[in-house]
C-alpha cells in the first residue's frame, strides 16, 4: 500500500491539468490512466499503417491561456500563426469563408451580408465576454454565494450596463434563445446563418430551432486559442504534441505518472474518500483523490453505492450523456481538392452546412435513433500541417459529423457501413475524386468512441451542455463547485463546471478548490 | 387523440374500483354493526366495528383483531440485501438476526424522513419492509449498485394484527404451538392452511400482542382459526379509533398523522429530520454510511435542529386534538397532533411537534389551548402542559416470556 497526498484519476488534459498545479504547489500527486498513454481524447493513434489521426479533439479553441502557461507549451508546438479560416463549402460554388477571430473578415458573400454578420458577431462576442467571466471561476452556490460570486455577479452587472440599457436588455431577451431565430434576426446568407447553426450545435442533442441552442455557440465564443479571442486551431498534429505537453509538465512539476493503470474502486467510509485500489488489487491511499473521468463512471462503477445518497446516485444516473457526434478519419493517396477553396483555404475548417434547414433535418431523425441522410459536418485535413501524420505526397483528413446518433435502431452493426459509405458521398460531391483515392478509413461512432476513450455515452463533454446541467447543476447540485458528497473526492473533468472542448479549466478550477481548502 | 368513450372506460377499470377490499373483508362486513369505513391506502378499512370504545376495551382487556392488510409490504431479497437496507434504514441492518424484527425508519439524502416502519428478517437474505406510504420508485432506485430484488406484496399477502392480554392465549388455543418461546420483536414461522403463517410479536398497541402474515388466499381461514379459538378469551374485531387510542398510549408516532412524509410534504419547511420526530434513537452513527447521514449528522453538529415531537400530560379531561401549544399563554410554540384521554393511565395525553428551543430547553410554563364544541359553541380552554416521556402506558405483559395467559 502506497500513499500520496494527491491521487488524480484518468490522465486526460484536466487530469494532468490538476495534477501539474496541485503538485507546484507541493503535493505529492500521482496520475493514475487506465489507457497505455496520457492524454485521454488528445490522445491520436495510427489508424492505418504511416497513417496517424489526432485525439477526439480535432480542433482545439479554448485551451485557457492560464493552462497553456501552467504547462508552458514548448515553442516548437505552438504554431506560428493560429489558423483561423473557416469555409462554408459550396458544391457548385464559391464558399463562403471567415477568417480571423470567428470571421473578423469574410469573403464570398456580399458586402450587405459582412455588415450584417459584423454587427451579430460583435454582439455575441460581447455577450460571450459577459458569460465568460462565469467559466473561469467555480460556479456559485446556491445557499452559500460567497464575496467573489458577488464579485462575479456584480462585474457581470456592469459589464452589461457599460454598453447601456438596450444591451442588457438585449442580453437577457437573447441569452435562451435558438440559434436559428437569432441567424434569422440578422443575416439572410443561408451559408452564414447554416455555419452558426452547425457550430452551436455540434456535440450537442439539440438543433438549430430547439430552444436555448445559442447557448452552444456562446460557449465557443468564449473559447480561447492562442490567446485569440474565440479563434480555433486546426491542430495538425498538435494535438498529439499538446498531450505530450500536458505530460511533460507533469512529469517536471514531480507528477508520478502510471499508465495501463485502470481503478477498480474509490474507497470510502462513511462519508470520506481514502483511497483507491486498483484492478490488480493494489491499494494506493491519499487524502484526496481527484477523479478526471467521467462523473457517471466515478459515481456508478468506482464509487460503492453503498457509500453514497439514493438521491445523488439517482441524479447522477440522470445525466444526460449520450454522444451525438461520429469521427471519420480517412487515409488519402493525396490531398482532396475540394470545390472553390484555394489550395491554402484546404488547410482551414470546413464545415458543411448549407443552411439552418439543413442542418435542423440533420437533427431530427438522431431524436429517433436514425442518421440523417444528409448529415451536416466538419473537416480538417492534418496531414496539410503535419506532414508526419501520412506518408509523402498522401494525405489524412478528418471529419466530425454531427448528429450521430448512441443509439441506432437498426443497431451500428447494420448501420455503420450505410453510414459511411454515405459520408464518404457526401465527401465526394464536394471533393470529386475523393472516393478514388482513399486507402483506408475508420469512423467512430459514440458507441466506438465510448469504448476507445473510456467515455460514458461517447459524449465529449461528458454531459450534455444544456442549459439544466450547466453551471450550478453541472454535473448535478449535489456535486457542483468540484467537492463532492465524499469528503476527500473531488470532480475535474469536462463533466464538471465549465464543460468540455481541450479548455483545462475544470481541472485547473478543481485544483484552485482543493488548494483554498475548506476557506473556499 | 380520442378514443371511443367506451373503450376509455374500459382501460380505466380501476376508477370501478375506488377502494379495494381486504382479504378479511367478508369477516369484518358480517361484523360491522357501524357500518363506518375509512379509506386506508385505497384500502376500505374499518373506523370502527360495533363501538370503538367497547372495541379499545378489547385491546386492554382480552384480545382484538385488527386488519393490517392495506399496510405497505416489500418483499426484499438477494445477496446484498443486507448492504441495500443498511445503506437505506437508519438502524444497523447488521445486527437484526435472521427471525428477529426492527422497528426503523429511512430519510432521503438530506436526512428528511421518508417514512418509519418495521423490517423483519425472514432469512440471511430475505426481508421484508412494512410502513404506511408507498416507495417502490425510492427502493428501486436505491438498489442501483445491489444485487437485491425487489417486490411489492401488499395485494398478495393479508395481515392480521391480534393484539390484548389474552392475545398469546388466543394462538396458543388456534394450535400456534411454540408461541410462547417468541421474545418481543422476534418472529417464528407456523404451519397455516397448506402454507406458511409468519407471526411476529410485534404490534402498535404497546399491549401483549402479534401480528400475522399469511398469503392472502389464506387469509379467511386464518381470520376463522383465530376467531374460534378465541370465543372464550373475549376476541374481538376492532377499527382504527380503537387502535389509534392505544397507539397514543403506547407513545407511536403515525406517519402523516404526527409528522409529514418528505415526499408527501408539499412546504419546503414540512420535512423532518429524525431528530425532529423523536426518532434520533434510531440513527446509528457508528453503522456504514445510511441515506441522509451527512445531513443529520451536521444538523446535530451545527445545532440547527427546529422541531422536537414531545409527550404532553394535559390538566383536565377534555381531549387537546389539533390544539395549539403556547409558551407563557402568549407564544405559539407547536401544535399537537395527537390527543385522548387515557383510559388505562387515567391522564390527558397528547402528543406533540414544538418549535424548538421549546419543549427542549425550555420545558415549562407550556400551555395547550383547547376549542371544546359543546352544542355549536366552544368553548375555549387553556390548559396547562407538562412535557412527559413516552411512552404514557408501559405494560410489564407487553414484554413477559413467557407471556402470560390473563
Amino acid at each position: 500500500m502506497t500513499s500520496f497526498d494527491v491521487i488524480v484519476i484518468g490522465g486526460g488534459h484536466n487530469g494532468l491539468t490538476a495534477a501539474t498545479k496541485l503538485a507546484k504547489s507541493g503535493r505529492k500527486v500521482v496520475v493514475l490512466e487506465a489507457a497505455d498513454r496520457m492524454g485521454g481524447a488528445l490522445r491520436g493513434e495510427e489508424f492505418h499503417p504511416g497513417f496517424h489521426a489526432d485525439g477526439l479533439a480535432h480542433v482545439i479553441n479554448r485551451l485557457d491561456p492560464e493552462v497553456e502557461d501552467l504547462i508552458k507549451l514548448p515553442s516548437s508546438s505552438a504554431p506560428v500563426t493560429p489558423q483561423t479560416l473557416t469555409a462554408i463549402l459550396n458544391e457548385t460554388g464559391p464558399a463562403a469563408i471567415l477568417e480571423g477571430t470567428y470571421g473578423e473578415r469574410l469573403s464570398g458573400v456580399s458586402a450587405d451580408e459582412a455588415a450584417a454578420f459584423r454587427r451579430l458577431r460583435e454582439k455575441l462576442l460581447f455577450q460571450a465576454g459577459i458569460l465568460k467571466r462565469f467559466l473561469k471561476r467555480p460556479p456559485p452556490k446556491i445557499g452559500a454565494i460567497g464575496a467573489g460570486d458577488l464579485a462575479a455577479f456584480a462585474s457581470a452587472g456592469f459589464g452589461l450596463i457599460r454598453k447601456g440599457r438596450e444591451e442588457g436588455r438585449d442580453f437577457l431577451r437573447m441569452l435562451l434563445m435558438n440559434v436559428a431565430d437569432v441567424a434569422d434576426e440578422y443575416l439572410t446568407d443561408d451559408r452564414l446563418k447554416g455555419l452558426l447553426s452547425f457550430d452551436a450545435t455540434l456535440g450537442i442533442h439539440l438543433g438549430p430551432r430547439s430552444p436555448t441552442s445559442l447557448l452552444g455557440l456562446y460557449y465557443r465564443l468564449t473559447g480561447e486559442a492562442a490567446a485569440t479571442a474565440s479563434a480555433h486551431t486546426t491542430p495538425g498534429g498538435r494535438a498529439g504534441a499538446l498531450a505530450a505537453a500536458f505530460e511533460a509538465a507533469a512529469s517536471a512539476a514531480g507528477v508520478m505518472l502510471r499508465t495501463k493503470t485502470a481503478v477498480k474502486r474509490i474507497i470510502a467510509d462513511r462519508g470520506t474518500a481514502t483511497g483507491v485500489v486498483l484492478h490488480d488489487g493494489e491499494e494506493i491511499t491519499a487524502p484526496i483523490i481527484v477523479s478526471a473521468i467521467h462523473p457517471k463512471t466515478t459515481f456508478l462503477d468506482l464509487v460503492d453505492a453503498a457509500e453514497i445518497g439514493t438521491g445523488f446516485v439517482r441524479a447522477v444516473g440522470n445525466i444526460r450523456s449520450k454522444g451525438n457526434v461520429a469521427r471519420l478519419d480517412l487515409a488519402l493517396d493525396r490531398p482532396p481538392q475540394f470545390t472553390g477553396l484555394t489550395a491554402d483555404q484546404h488547410k482551414g475548417r470546413l464545415v458543411i452546412a448549407r443552411s439552418i434547414d439543413h442542418v435542423e433535418t440533420a437533427f431530427n431523425p438522431a431524436k429517433y435513433g436514425e442518421f440523417s441522410p444528409d448529415p451536416v459536418m466538419e473537416i480538417t485535413l492534418p496531414s496539410l500541417h503535419d506532414p508526419r501524420l501520412a506518408p509523402s505526397g498522401a494525405a489524412t483528413l478528418s471529419a466530425l459529423v454531427q448528429f450521430t446518433p448512441y443509439d441506432l435502431k437498426e443497431g451500428w452493426e447494420a448501420g455503420k457501413p450505410k453510414f459511411e459509405a454515405l459520408i464518404l458521398d457526401i465527401l465526394e460531391r464536394h471533393a470529386p475524386g475523393l472516393r478514388a483515392t482513399v486507402r483506408a478509413s475508420r469512423l467512430m461512432t459514440p458507441k466506438d468512441i465510448e469504448t476507445a476513450y473510456n467515455m460514458p455515452g461517447g459524449h465529449w463533454h461528458h454531459g450534455e451542455l444544456q442549459a439544466d446541467q450547466l453551471l450550478i447543476n453541472r454535473p448535478v447540485h449535489a456535486a457542483v463547485g468540484y467537492a463532492t458528497p465524499l469528503k476527500g473526492l473531488y470532480l475535474a473533468s469536462a463533466g464538471s463546471h465549465p464543460g468540455g472542448g481541450i479548455s483545462g479549466l475544470p481541472g485547473l478550477l478543481a485544483a484552485r478548490r482543493i488548494l483554498a481548502g475548506d476557506r473556499r | 387523440m380520442t378514443v371511443d368513450p367506451a373503450i376509455r372506460r374500459g382501460l380505466q377499470g380501476h376508477i370501478a374500483t375506488p377502494r379495494f377490499e381486504t382479504p378479511f373483508h367478508p369477516r369484518l362486513a358480517a361484523l360491522s354493526t357501524t357500518n363506518d369505513w375509512y379509506s386506508w391506502a385505497g384500502y376500505k378499512a374499518p373506523h370502527s366495528v360495533f363501538d370503538s370504545e367497547l372495541e379499545y376495551f378489547a385491546i386492554r382487556s382480552t384480545a382484538a383483531l385488527f386488519d393490517i392488510s392495506p399496510m405497505v409490504k416489500y418483499r426484499i431479497k438477494g445477496p446484498d440485501a443486507e448492504r441495500f437496507l443498511n445503506r437505506l434504514t437508519l438502524r444497523d441492518v447488521r445486527k437484526l438476526g435472521v427471525g428477529r424484527v426492527q422497528y426503523t425508519a429511512w430519510c432521503d439524502d438530506h436526512g428528511h424522513v421518508l417514512d418509519d416502519g418495521t423490517l423483519f428478517r425472514l432469512s440471511d437474505q430475505d426481508f421484508r419492509l412494512c410502513c404506511q406510504e408507498r416507495h417502490l420508485p425510492w427502493l428501486i432506485d436505491s438498489a442501483r449498485g445491489f444485487s437485491v430484488e425487489i417486490a411489492e406484496e401488499t395485494e398478495q399477502l393479508a395481515g392480521l394484527a391480534l393484539q390484548g392480554p389474552t392475545s398469546f392465549a388466543v394462538l396458543e388455543a388456534a394450535g400456534f404451538s411454540g408461541i410462547e418461546h417468541l421474545r418481543p420483536f422476534q418472529l417464528a414461522m407456523f404451519e397455516h392452511d397448506g402454507g406458511v403463517a409468519v407471526v411476529s410479536r410485534t404490534g402498535f398497541t404497546g399491549d401483549l400482542g402479534y401480528e400475522l402474515f399469511v398469503p392472502a388466499g389464506a387469509a379467511l381461514s386464518l381470520w376463522d382459526r383465530l376467531w374460534q379459538a378465541g370465543q372464550l378469551l373475549g376476541i374481538q374485531a376492532i377499527g382504527y379509533e380503537a387502535l389509534n387510542r392505544a397507539r397514543i398510549e403506547a407513545g407511536f408516532i403515525v406517519a402523516n398523522a404526527d409528522f409529514i412524509t418528505a415526499e408527501a410534504a408539499l412546504r419546503p419547511d414540512r420535512e423532518r429530520l429524525p431528530d425532529e420526530i423523536g426518532l434520533d434513537w434510531l440513527v446509528d452513527v457508528e453503522k456504514p454510511y445510511f441515506n441522509g447521514r451527512d445531513a443529520i449528522l451536521e444538523a446535530r453538529r451545527k445545532h440547527s435542529l427546529r422541531y422536537i415531537l414531545v409527550g404532553l400530560e394535559i390538566y383536565g379531561n377534555i381531549p387537546a386534538e389539533h390544539a395549539l401549544v403556547y409558551h407563557r399563554k402568549k407564544k405559539e410554540a407547536g401544535l399537537v397532533t395527537a390527543a385522548i384521554w387515557s383510559p388505562l393511565a387515567k391522564r390527558n395525553i397528547a402528543i406533540a411537534t414544538l418549535e424548538r428551543p421549546y419543549g427542549d430547553r425550555i420545558a415549562d410554563d407550556l400551555w395547550v389551548e383547547i376549542y371544546a364544541l359543546r352544542e355549536q359553541q366552544y368553548h375555549k380552554l387553556m390548559k396547562r402542559a407538562k412535557v412527559v416521556p413516552r411512552p404514557f402506558v408501559k405494560l410489564d405483559r407487553r414484554s413477559a416470556t413467557p407471556p402470560g395467559r390473563f
